[in-house]
């Protein structure tokens, strides 16, 4: 085949133009959809959520989750953008890691030392760590279906950024439900959490986002 | 043409298609065309493949170009965009031929001097691809390719709606983007 008979046939399918933002929105808003679904399906809202809602810890961790999910998705919207670069947002997930460092310490810094432990371990450790992978699955379906489209440099890194998003967002809806208040929780089983659906995320990227 | 003028060129042309234009799409492709011919016969001269190889790339790269110029922000010059996806593209195909190294962010819009004229234009490998392709997508291939058919004539000569000639001709186009990341070459 020539090359201007390729650029023919090129010319011939002009009409088909998927833009990688609309895929993208699309996947996070019915990801996100069918992940709140599953909660409320299954575990729910947490019961006292309205009495809890105030208390500075409840705040926290879901003030938190959701700017970690924000500056995470805002990542994925530039992972699969040839020529643009995502380090700029990459950098800004120190600030929520800089956030629940803050809240570490205060935690450490008001309760007393032999109540560390209770904390750390909270309630439903093992099943935090299990729950927001399962949240987690719709989104990542929904990105990285997105991110096809997409033309990332680093197939397996944009598969993680997807997989740190799609976590991160499992884990602002779970907040809802989970009764383990303390930052010292949240540090460890929300990030435990967190890191396995972004290690799943890394690997179908190398598989999935090459392109 | 100077660099800047060409990339605005570039990049109106690119915004037009991007609203339908095939005109200008077209005008788009076959410009940019020898630019990246220059950049893919100094890339094997640097790592030492034969320069037959360079219009196998200018065509791999032509499908990324396609298949992937719904990830460009059209609010954004073009110029930045087409030389990451030149280079991504250049590195996976010297990686895949087996060639380690690292491939410079060349800009597409500085390569000007005529260094060199591959005559090979017309591509043997590519050939062989589309007769991987399945039947449907390969007849239609065939017809638009080499017929110089539209899709309204193909459509008609294959007894299909010019619907389907649509959806399976931007599925060969995938499946030839694939054929080619597969079509690992141990013999260079």
């Amino acid at each position: 085949m020539k090359t201007d008979d390729l650029i023919s046939l090129l010319s011939a399918d002009a009409s088909v133009r998927q833009r990688l933002g609309r895929a993208l929105a699309l996947a996070l808003v019915i990801g996100v959809l069918v992940s709140f679904i599953l909660l409320i399906g299954t575990v729910g809202l947490r019961h006292n959520l309205v009495s809890v809602f105030e208390t500075a810890r409840v705040l926290f961790k879901i003030g938190f989750t959701l700017l970690l999910a924000a500056i995470a998705t805002a990542l994925v919207w530039r992972i699969g953008r040839p020529g643009v670069s995502a380090r700029l947002r990459a950098w800004l997930l120190l600030l929520p890691l800089g956030v629940l460092m803050a809240g570490v310490a205060v935690e450490l810094a008001v309760l007393p030392r032999d109540a560390w432990m209770a904390k750390w371990e909270g309630a439903h450790a093992a099943f935090c760590v299990f729950f927001i992978p399962v949240l987690s699955l719709a989104p990542l379906g929904g990105l990285m279906a997105a991110l096809r489209d997409g033309a990332p440099a680093n197939p397996g890194l944009a598969g993680a950024v997807a997989g740190l998003a799609a976590g991160t967002l499992g884990s602002a809806l779970y907040a809802w439900h989970c009764p383990d208040d303390s930052p010292l929780f949240v540090a460890t089983w929300y990030l435990l959490g967190i890191l396995i659906v972004t290690g799943v995320g890394y690997l179908c990227g190398r598989r999935l986002l090459r392109w | 043409m100077d660099r800047q003028r060409r990339e605005q060129q570039w990049t109106d042309w690119m915004r037009n298609a991007m609203d339908g234009d095939v005109q200008a799409y077209h005008r788009f492709l076959t410009d940019v065309t020898p630019q990246l011919r220059l950049l893919a016969l100094r890339r094997c001269r640097e790592f030492g493949a034969p320069a037959s190889d360079a219009e196998d790339i200018v065509q791999e790269v032509l499908l990324a170009v396609h298949l992937k110029r719904g990830t460009w922000d059209v609010s954004r010059p073009i110029g930045p965009w087409l030389s990451a996806i030149v280079r991504n593209k250049l590195i996976d195909v010297l990686r895949r031929r087996g060639r380690q190294g690292s491939v410079p962010l060349d800009d597409v819009m500085e390569t000007l001097a005529a260094e060199e004229k591959a005559d090979t234009t017309d591509r043997l490998d590519a050939e062989q691809l589309v007769d991987q392709l399945k039947p449907p997508q390969r007849d239609i291939v065939r017809a638009i390719s080499l017929e110089g058919a539209g899709v309204r004539e193909t459509a008609q000569k294959l007894n299909m709606s010019e619907g389907a000639v649509r959806v399976a001709l931007h599925r060969a186009l995938k499946a030839l983007a694939a054929l080619y990341r597969s079509d690992v070459r141990e013999d260079r």
